[in-house]
């Protein structure tokens, strides 16, 4: 910030497989860093606050709202976003049943969901329907009344 | 006009293919309204006024100007003064003015979070510092929060220059804006003649159409006087009238490129920071960006009206519906415009009943700005025909569906505003809720653990606006087609655009490319909103393709050499239909083709089409200790004329439920006696979450329109209307008592089982 | 004969009953035979020599994009409606 004196902190980070120095300033949250310094636009914001999971993304295995997060605590961290699922080779299972099931209507909210579910398939392979609609329970989707995006995880996970 | 395709020979349409902008969506590639980045990009920040209503005596904007990083600061002088001139229809209503007023306060502010003033900075935190500096001198008024305080006749004024429209009738001094009628029939003799006459009246607190992209604006004024707007819009064409009229500008000085939309659900039809990315940027040089947080999206954009309906039908014994009377009272926000006669049209759609009378009132309240909500004002109305309805039934013991059927509108049946239905199928639909599963499955009514259930159905009814699209097409060298149109696309609208231009052509959907181009590369294309853009888009898109044959037709009778009445073109072959010998695919016709791009271009101005009807069936469970709803099965069932990709069309009968679900169960503008909204965040606006829902069981029914050559009805809206009944008529089934005001949330009923 | 419906308020402005009788090859053609027979009433429906945008014309069912130039060529029933915001 202009005004004041704070400086940018140096940081080292792995985003998708990719270690990286980066300079933040230490006020910004982690969802702000990835979108607006390392220009990732991947990861989207809903609220700010919290309470949707667009901006949700994986911190060495667990699922975390960026925006809850100071870019700064990347901080040798282990980062995974919706950029980092797909690889040379294709789509993540769990894309393909997203577009197969047709279980994106507007699309804001698919990045935090597929990157919720890879989580919850990383760990559980066959999680049932109650299971399923536990786990997302920090994801809003607005669009689709959840029913297809249910559907699209129980299918990746066959 | 072309010849219609005949419904057994379709291939692609009702099909589901995978529709082509997924794989952006899927990998985080596509690009929203923030998402787009611009070389020399600065932030914009908004300086939101505290007050529900007040006058502005003074801003000092000195500080924040001078702060180091702030490039700009503006107010509402630096916009051109607006007429009361009327703007166009349908779309954005309202006057010119008013909508000038709304991007920024001039004299007054008129909802908490109205908008006063503006920075531009080199990084959004500086922006937000910077307008924390701008100093405005306020004269607090007290402001009216609903319909009942503004209709009061000592209520203070929202509009001191304002006058309203009362049955023609020119108002000063009032907060109503519009006090409209209609009526068919003799009402008074008709209720007479009833053996029962059924009144009831419903509150809805103010809800928000809650899409999860946050508003945004991003803009160039450059040197030439032409602005350029990256924004995420239902509609880039109207957001190009309503930038170039807040800056007076024409037209064709405002290019606007619309990002991929993270929903809209009506609430992207209104402009509120593009004007303002404008000229900051045009003071600052530089491409501004604004986005709101979801604090503003709750306080200063959306919402849909609250209000009071009441409804009153009258029956003969045999259930045979006589007379309807109405009293719509829906809370327009700070400016004109409750989507009134939008709710009179919906309110009896449903039933053919001889004599209406309906009274509409447009009120003006210190809340935002109302936009649509999906079929705005025909929930609100559901909510009081269908709770009169299912209390007739109940008098009379009469089924709840065979009722319906008795007085069903159907094609020929005279609408309240007079004009008699075409081809519609709301029979259709209740025949089939007759035969569907879930009606015919027993409920029990207790559950082993204490709570209690129960039962509602309720239908409703959107209509089906056409107005202007444009596609254009062009064949590739490799046979496949690009599709360019300017339907902004929310919910899959690319996809069944271009199959319909696929059928057509007898190719498949996945050879037909579309994408959706800014206003300078298509052309008009009205909103995508209004159920309209599947229907007229579409339209366009199958005209386009019949003309691009004809295109084939004249180029491939020029490579051989014969006449085109010789040309056959099916499935993507071309032959001649005398000599067996003369015939070639479209790649191989595009390859060879000698005489210049096969290019068509193709543009509809439709008029409404016969609309959408839709019947849901909700099962509840109850529990007396806590008042928790739980919706355990919900089936929609709908006429949607003609499913082009049947996954999406059931995703929008899924979404529309649940949207009216949480309206139903939860959702509502908490505000505050002076005017705010005290749950605005996503923790407190309480939206249904995945672990809140059963799976949303969809039957589509298929009654072609008439106004469409595939039988397209619009299918968007309908589903938000059926379901605030159908779970109050549920709540009932259970609990044995009415709570006819939303959110019918724990409490409520909570406080309703201790006073029984 | 055309059978026309005038919104509520401008039967009650021009006191008038639910269903007048008109005619006109084209809608600009009725408005001025209309205006004829009860003097401003075209006012209520046309501005700027255009139906008003707060007005839309439903032809046999059908709402017209057409405006003034709408020919009316075997039409029964005209309904001038207040238009409506959608969606
Ligand atoms: S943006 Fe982080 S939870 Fe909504
Ligand atoms: S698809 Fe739009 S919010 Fe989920």
């Amino acid at each position: 910030m202009s005004d004041n004196n704070v400086r940018k902190v140096a940081i080292n980070t792995t985003i998708n497989g990719q270690e990286m120095d980066i300079l933040v300033d230490p006020y910004v949250s982690l969802l702000e860093t990835l979108r607006e310094v390392v220009g990732m636009t991947g990861t989207k914001e809903g609220c700010n606050d919290g309470n949707c999971g667009a901006c949700t993304i994986n911190i060495d295995g667990r699922i975390v709202d960026s925006c809850l997060v100071l870019g700064v605590e990347a901080e040798g961290k282990n980062i995974e976003t919706v950029e980092g699922m797909a690889t040379p080779d294709g789509l993540h299972p769990l894309q393909q049943a997203f577009l197969e099931e047709a279980a994106l209507q507007c699309g804001i909210c698919t990045p935090g969901f597929l990157v919720s579910a890879k989580a919850l398939l990383d760990n559980e392979p066959k999680p049932s329907e109650e299971r399923i609609r536990h786990w997302l329970a920090g994801n809003l989707c607005r669009c689709t009344g959840y029913d297809k995006i249910v559907k699209a995880v129980k299918k990746a996970s066959d | 006009m072309v010849s219609k395709v005949k419904k057994s020979e379709y291939k692609v349409i009702g099909t589901r293919p995978i529709r082509h902008d997924g794989y952006d969506k899927v990998t985080g590639r596509a690009q929203y309204g923030a998402d787009i980045k611009l070389p020399g990009m600065i932030y914009g920040a908004v300086l939101r006024s505290p007050h529900a209503h007040a006058k502005i005596k003074n801003i000092d904007t000195s500080k924040a100007e001078n702060m180091n990083g702030v490039f700009a600061v503006m107010t509402a002088k630096d916009l051109p003064r607006l007429t009361d001139k009327q703007r166009g229809n349908s779309e954005e209503s309202g006057s010119e003015k008013h909508l000038s007023e709304n991007v920024m306060a001039l004299d007054k502010v008129l909802y908490k979070g109205h908008v006063v003033a503006a920075v531009s900075a080199n990084d959004v935190n500086t922006a937000r510092e910077a307008i924390k500096k701008i100093i405005v001198d306020y004269e607090v008024l007290k402001p009216v929060i609903n319909v009942d305080q503004a209709m009061d006749k000592d209520a203070p004024i929202l509009h001191e220059d304002f006058i309203g429209d009362h049955l023609g009738k020119k108002v000063k001094n009032t907060n109503i804006a519009t006090y409209n009628r209609y009526k068919i029939g003799n009402v008074d003799d008709a209720f007479k003649k009833c053996d029962l006459v059924v009144e009831k009246e419903v509150e809805l607190q103010t809800v928000h159409q809650g899409y999860i992209e946050p508003h945004s604006g991003t803009a160039i004024w450059d040197e030439d006087d032409r602005v350029k707007v990256w924004t995420s819009t239902q509609g880039s064409f109207t957001n190009r009238d309503s930038v170039s009229k807040v800056l007076s500008l024409d037209v064709s000085r405002v290019k606007v490129t619309p990002m991929e939309i993270g929903g809209g659900f009506g609430g992207k039809i209104p402009v509120y920071l593009e004007p303002i990315a404008a000229v900051l940027s045009k003071k600052s040089r530089r491409p501004v960006q604004l986005v709101m947080s979801r604090t503003d999206v709750f306080d200063a954009s959306g919402p849909a009206p609250g209000g009071k309906v009441i409804v009153k039908i009258g029956v003969d014994k045999n259930g045979k519906m006589l007379a309807g009377y109405a009293d719509i009272r829906l809370e327009a926000g700070g400016y004109p415009e409750a989507f009134i006669e939008a709710a009179a049209k919906c309110v009896f759609s449903c039933y053919n009943i001889p004599s209406m009378d309906i009274e509409a009132y447009d009120v003006l309240v210190n809340k935002p700005s109302s936009a649509p909500y999906r079929a705005p004002g025909s929930p609100q109305v559901a909510f009081a025909t269908e709770t009169v309805v299912d209390e007739i039934c109940k008098k009379l013991d009469m089924d709840l569906i065979d009722f319906r059927l008795l007085n069903v509108a159907e094609k020929g049946t005279r609408t309240a505003l007079g004009p008699k239905y075409r081809k519609i199928g709301l029979k259709e639909v209740l025949e089939a809720a007759k035969k569907s599963d879930h009606w015919n499955s027993k409920l029990e009514k207790k559950s082993g653990n204490g709570k209690v259930r129960g039962r509602g159905i309720a239908s409703g009814y959107w209509f089906n606006i056409g107005e202007k699209s444009a596609v254009n097409l062009s064949l590739n060298m490799d046979g496949t087609v690009i599709l360019t149109e300017g339907s902004t696309d929310i919910g899959g609208s690319r996809a069944s655009i271009a199959m319909q231009a696929a059928e057509v052509l007898g190719i498949n959907a996945e050879s037909v490319r579309p994408s959706v181009v800014d206003t300078d590369s298509i052309g008009h294309t009205d909103v995508t909103g209004g159920s309209r853009t599947t229907y007229a888009t579409g339209y366009a898109a199958y005209k386009a393709a019949h003309m691009l044959i004809d295109e084939i037709t004249s180029k491939a009778a020029k490579i051989w050499d014969i006449s085109e009445d010789d040309i056959k073109y099916k499935d993507g072959i071309i032959s001649s239909r005398t000599d067996s010998e003369l015939n070639m695919t479209l790649r191989e016709f595009a390859d060879q083709n000698p005489f210049g791009p096969v290019v068509s271009s193709a543009s509809v101005d439709l008029e409404e089409a016969a609309g959408g009807f839709g019947t849901h069936i909700v099962d509840l469970e109850i529990d007396p200790e806590t008042g928790k709803t739980d919706v355990i099965r919900y089936t929609v069932l709908q006429d949607v004329g003609k499913a082009i990709h049947p996954s999406y069309v059931e995703g929008q009968l899924q979404g529309g439920a649940t949207q009216g679900i949480g309206w139903a169960l939860n959702e509502e503008y908490f505000m505050s006696d002076d005017g705010k909204m005290l749950n605005s965040s996503y923790l407190d606006y309480r939206m249904p979450i995945a672990l809140d829902l059963p799976m949303i069981e969809t039957v589509l029914i298929e009654v072609p329109s008439e106004d469409h050559p595939f039988g397209v009805r619009g299918v968007g809206e309908t589903p938000i209307c059926p379901p605030v009944p159908a779970i109050s008529n549920a709540v009932n089934d259970a609990i044995g008592t009415r709570i006819l005001s939303t959110p019918i949330k724990a409490s409520k009923i909570l406080n309703t089982l201790k006073s029984m | 004969m055309i059978k026309v419906f005038l919104p509520y308020k401008t039967r009650k402005l021009f006191d008038l009953p639910v269903e007048i009788d008109a005619e006109g090859n084209n809608l600009r053609n009725l408005i001025e035979f209309l205006d004829i027979k009860y003097p401003g009433l075209k006012q209520e429906l046309v501005d700027d020599e255009k139906l008003k945008p707060t007005i839309s014309a439903v032809i046999d069912g059908r709402t017209t994009r057409l405006g003034l130039i709408q020919k009316l060529d075997k039409v029964s029933e005209i309904h001038f409606l207040p238009s409506i915001a959608g969606g």
